[in-house]
C-alpha cells in the first residue's frame, strides 16, 4: 500500500498539449504511471503521442473522467487559468486533483478553497513538485509519479516524506535511497501560502498506512503548518519522524509583511519551529545532508526497521 | 510588490477611504506649486522611501527625522529642502539607506486618538483577516506581545465578503460611538474592497485617527501587491519604483533568478528555492555566512548561470562561490558545462566549489574535472558547505 495513489490509479493531465505539460506526461508515461487522458479545451479528439502511447485528448475534465474512470487529475495549466482548472477537476468529482503551476495568484487560492471546502475532491498544491509512490521495476518504475519529480531517485519502500519544497523533497529521497531505504509515497505539497493540503493531513494518511514506518517531514519559515502537524505527531504518531525546517538564516520580513508576523505569532520562524518539532519528540536533522541519517536514529530509538 | 504612501492614500482616496489632503514634489521648485495645494498652517513633510521607521530615521548628513511636523508651509519648505535628494537610514533600510526622490507634503491633522488597522491573508483559515487595535501609532509587535487583549481579528470568508456584523462588531470593540462609528464603519468597508479589488498582499494604516470633529482618517499607508496577480493589474505595475529595488535583484529577475543580497562573504547558485534557503543554513552552520539568496529556478541554463556568476561577483563582499545544483530532471552534464563556460567567460578568481546531484552526475563531474579550471567538487551538500567555508576563512 502507500498513500493517495497506487500504480493502479488512472491519470488526467489537464494542459497535456503545453511545454511543460506534454514533457512531464511523458516521463510520467516512461515510469509506467496510467496516464489515460489529456485535457485541453479545443483539442478534443486529438491524441497525444509518445512511444506506443496513444493518450486520448478531451475538452473538459468531465468527458475525460466520463470516457476512461480516471480518478486523479494533474494541472500544467498557465497562472491565469490555473483556479479554473482547479475547480473543472473539483466539479467533475475526482478524487484528487494535484496543482503544479506555480504563481497562482492568492484571491484566486482564496477562492477555490473556499468553494471546495466540505467537497469530496482533494487538492494537493499548487506550486508543488507532486507525488510519487514508487513501483519495483528498475529506477523504481512501475510506480505512480504524477508531477515534475525525477522518478530515477526513488525506491519502493516504508518511509513517507512530506514537504513543500520540490529540490528538498528530492534531496531527502536521494538520501533515503543511497542508504537503501524505500519510499511508500513522497508528496510535495507545495511552497504557496494557500494551498490544499497541509503537513498534517498527509502525515495522518502516513500514520494511517500500514506500509509507512517512518516519516520525513521538511517545512520552512512562514505560516504554522508544521507547527500544527508536530504537535498531532506528540500526541498520536508512534511511528518514528524526522524534521528539517528550512529558512533559518532567511532574512526577516523580505516575503511577508511586518502585520503578517503577528497573525502568524511567534512560530513562524525556523528556530520557533525547529523548538516545536525537537519538544513533540521530532528527530530534527542540523543540515538538510541529515535528514535520512535523522530518521535512521528516530527509527533506531523506537526499534523500528524502516528498509 | 511594494509602492510608497503616497501612491497608496491616491488608491485609499479612489477606493473611498478618507486620507489628509497632501501634495507631492520631486524638486525643490515644485515644493512651491506642491504647498500652494494645501491650506496654510500645520503640515507634515513626509519622505517617501519604502521602508518603515521613517520618522525616527537619519539622513546620512547628519539631519535627524524623515517625516517632520512643521508650523506653517513656510518651515516645511525649509524642512522638505533637507530631506529631498539625501540618504535616508532607518532600521529597515540597512545601513546603506534609501535616497529621498520625493516628498509628501500633508495637512497635519488634529488627532483625537490613535488606532491601528489593517487587512492580509490569514494562512491558518486561508481567508482574509481584518486586524484592528485601539492602540496606535506604535509597533505593532509589541501591541501584540505586551497587550493582545487589545489587538481584535476578523475573518472575511471569501463567498460572501466583509459582512456589516463584522464591521459593527470590529467599531464596536475599537470603543467608537456616534460620528466616529458611522466613518470609521465606511472606513473600514471601503479598505477591504480595495484590499480584494487590487489583489494586495497586505493592507496597513498606523495610524488610522479620529480627529475632533468626529472624521476618521488614515495618517499613513503601507500597501504591498501580491506578485502573482501583477499580471492582471496594469495599473497597479505602473506604480512600480525601481529606485526602491535592489539593482541587483531587478537584473537577476531579467533572466528568470531570484535573488536576494545578503551581508554575508559565501555566494550561493542553487536549483529550487527550498534548497537555496538551506544552503544558506548550511552554511551558517558550518560557521560561514551567505552573501545572497539565489534560486536558478528547476532549470539552470548556461545563459542564466553565466548571469548569476555575473550578479553574485558585482557583490564586492563575496570571498567565494558555493554552486548547490539537485539535477533531477536536468541533466547534471549539461549544467557543469554551463558552469564551466560561465567561469571561462567572467575569469573568475575566488574559490568555486560545485556539489553536483542527480541525472548523469558522473559525466557532470568528469566535466568539471577536466576543464582545467580549479573547481573543487563536493560529494554531499555538508561536504560541499564545510570546503567552502574553509576555502573563505
Amino acid at each position: 500500500m502507500a498513500i493517495l495513489v497506487t500504480p493502479q490509479t488512472k491519470l488526467i493531465v489537464q494542459g497535456i498539449t503545453g511545454d511543460f505539460g506534454a514533457r512531464h506526461a511523458k516521463l510520467s508515461l516512461d515510469y509506467g504511471s496510467q496516464v489515460v487522458a489529456g485535457v485541453t479545451p479545443g483539442k478534443g479528439g486529438q491524441f497525444f503521442e509518445h512511444g506506443s502511447a496513444r493518450v486520448p485528448i478531451y475538452n473538459s475534465v468531465a468527458d475525460a473522467k466520463a470516457a476512461t474512470g480516471a480518478t486523479v487529475s494533474v494541472i500544467f495549466v498557465p497562472p491565469p487559468f490555473a483556479a479554473d482548472a482547479i475547480l473543472e477537476g473539483a466539479d467533475a468529482g475526482l478524487e484528487l486533483v494535484i496543482a503544479i503551476t506555480e504563481g497562482i495568484p492568492i484571491k484566486d487560492m482564496i477562492r477555490v478553497k473556499r468553494a471546495m471546502a466540505g467537497g469530496a475532491t482533494r487538492l494537493i498544491g499548487p506550486n508543488c513538485p507532486g507525488i510519487v509512490t514508487p513501483g519495483t521495476g528498475p529506477g523504481s518504475t512501475g510506480g505512480c509519479r504524477i508531477g515534475i519529480a525525477p522518478g530515477y531517485i526513488h525506491r519502493k519502500g516504508h518511509v513517507g516524506v512530506v514537504s513543500r519544497s520540490g529540490t528538498l523533497t528530492y534531496e531527502a529521497v536521494y538520501q533515503l535511497t543511497v542508504r537503501k531505504i524505500g519510499q511508500s509515497t513522497s508528496v510535495g505539497i507545495g511552497g504557496d501560502p494557500v494551498n490544499g493540503t497541509s503537513h498534517l493531513d498527509v502525515v495522518k494518511m502516513f500514520n494511517a498506512d500500514p506500509d509507512t514506518h517512518g516519516i520525513i517531514v521538511i517545512g520552512e519559515i512562514g505560516g504554522t503548518a508544521e507547527v500544527e502537524a508536530a504537535r498531532w505527531i506528540k500526541a498520536n504518531c508512534q511511528k518514528p519522524v524526522a524534521g528539517f525546517i528550512a529558512g533559518a538564516t532567511a532574512p526577516a520580513g523580505r516575503r511577508m509583511g511586518h502585520a503578517g508576523a503577528i497573525v502568524g505569532g511567534a512560530e513562524d520562524t525556523a528556530a520557533a519551529k525547529i523548538a516545536v518539532f525537537k519538544e513533540c519528540g521530532i528527530e530534527v536533522a542540523a543540515t538538510p545532508s541529515d535528514m535520512a541519517d535523522a530518521l535512521v536514529r528516530a527509527a533506531k530509538a523506537k526499534g523500528v526497521t524502516l528498509s | 510588490m511594494n509602492i510608497h504612501e503616497y501612491q497608496a492614500k491616491a488608491l485609499f482616496e479612489k477606493f473611498g477611504v478618507p486620507v489628509p489632503k497632501g501634495a507631492t514634489a520631486t524638486s525643490p521648485e515644485e515644493f512651491i506649486t506642491a504647498l500652494a495645494q494645501l491650506p496654510e498652517g500645520p503640515t507634515m513633510v513626509k519622505s517617501q522611501i519604502h521602508a518603515g521607521g521613517r520618522g525616527k530615521g537619519v539622513f546620512t548628513n547628519g539631519y535627524k527625522g524623515g517625516v517632520k511636523f512643521c508650523k506653517t508651509k513656510a518651515e516645511a519648505r525649509e524642512v522638505a529642502g533637507h530631506m529631498l535628494g539625501n540618504v535616508l537610514v532607518t532600521a529597515q533600510t540597512g545601513p546603506a539607506g534609501r535616497k529621498v526622490q520625493t516628498i509628501y507634503f500633508t495637512v497635519a491633522s488634529d488627532i483625537k486618538k490613535e488606532y491601528y488597522l489593517a487587512i492580509l491573508l490569514d494562512r491558518a483559515s486561508s481567508r482574509p483577516v481584518i486586524v484592528a487595535s485601539t492602540e496606535g501609532g506604535v509597533e505593532i509587535e509589541k501591541v501584540a506581545h505586551d497587550t493582545p487583549e487589545r489587538l481584535f481579528k476578523v475573518l472575511v470568508d471569501p463567498a460572501y465578503g466583509l459582512a456589516d456584523f463584522q464591521v459593527r462588531e470590529l467599531v464596536s470593540k475599537l470603543a467608537l460611538t456616534g460620528a466616529e462609528a458611522k466613518n470609521a464603519a465606511k472606513l473600514i468597508r471601503a479598505l477591504y474592497t480595495m484590499f480584494w479589488e487590487t489583489d494586495a498582499a497586505m493592507v496597513e494604516i498606523n495610524p488610522m485617527i479620529t480627529t475632533p470633529t468626529g472624521e476618521v482618517l488614515a495618517l499613513d499607508a503601507k500597501v504591498s501587491f501580491d506578485d502573482n496577480a501583477l499580471f492582471r493589474r496594469p495599473e497597479i505595475v505602473a506604480l512600480r519604483d525601481l529606485n526602491e529595488e535592489d539593482p541587483k535583484e531587478i537584473e537577476a529577475s531579467k533572466y528568470g533568478l531570484s535573488y536576494i543580497a545578503l551581508d554575508g562573504s559565501i555566494a550561493c547558485l542553487v536549483n529550487g528555492a527550498g534548497l537555496a534557503m538551506s544552503t544558506m543554513d548550511i552554511i551558517k552552520h558550518f560557521g560561514g555566512s551567505p552573501a545572497n539568496f539565489l534560486d536558478v529556478g528547476g532549470g539552470a541554463s548556461k545563459e542564466q548561470v553565466i548571469a548569476a556568476f555575473k550578479i553574485i561577483l558585482g557583490d564586492p563582499a563575496v570571498k567565494g562561490i558555493f554552486v548547490n545544483i539537485f539535477g533531477g530532471i536536468m541533466d547534471c552534464n549539461v549544467i557543469a558545462t554551463g558552469i564551466v563556460e560561465a567561469v571561462k567567460e567572467v575569469g573568475l578568481k575566488l574559490p568555486l566549489v560545485v556539489r553536483l546531484e542527480g541525472n548523469n552526475v558522473a559525466a557532470g563531474k568528469a566535466t568539471l574535472a577536466q576543464s582545467g579550471l580549479t573547481i573543487v567538487s563536493g560529494d554531499s551538500m555538508a561536504d560541499a558547505a564545510q570546503k567552502i567555508v574553509k576555502l573563505v576563512a
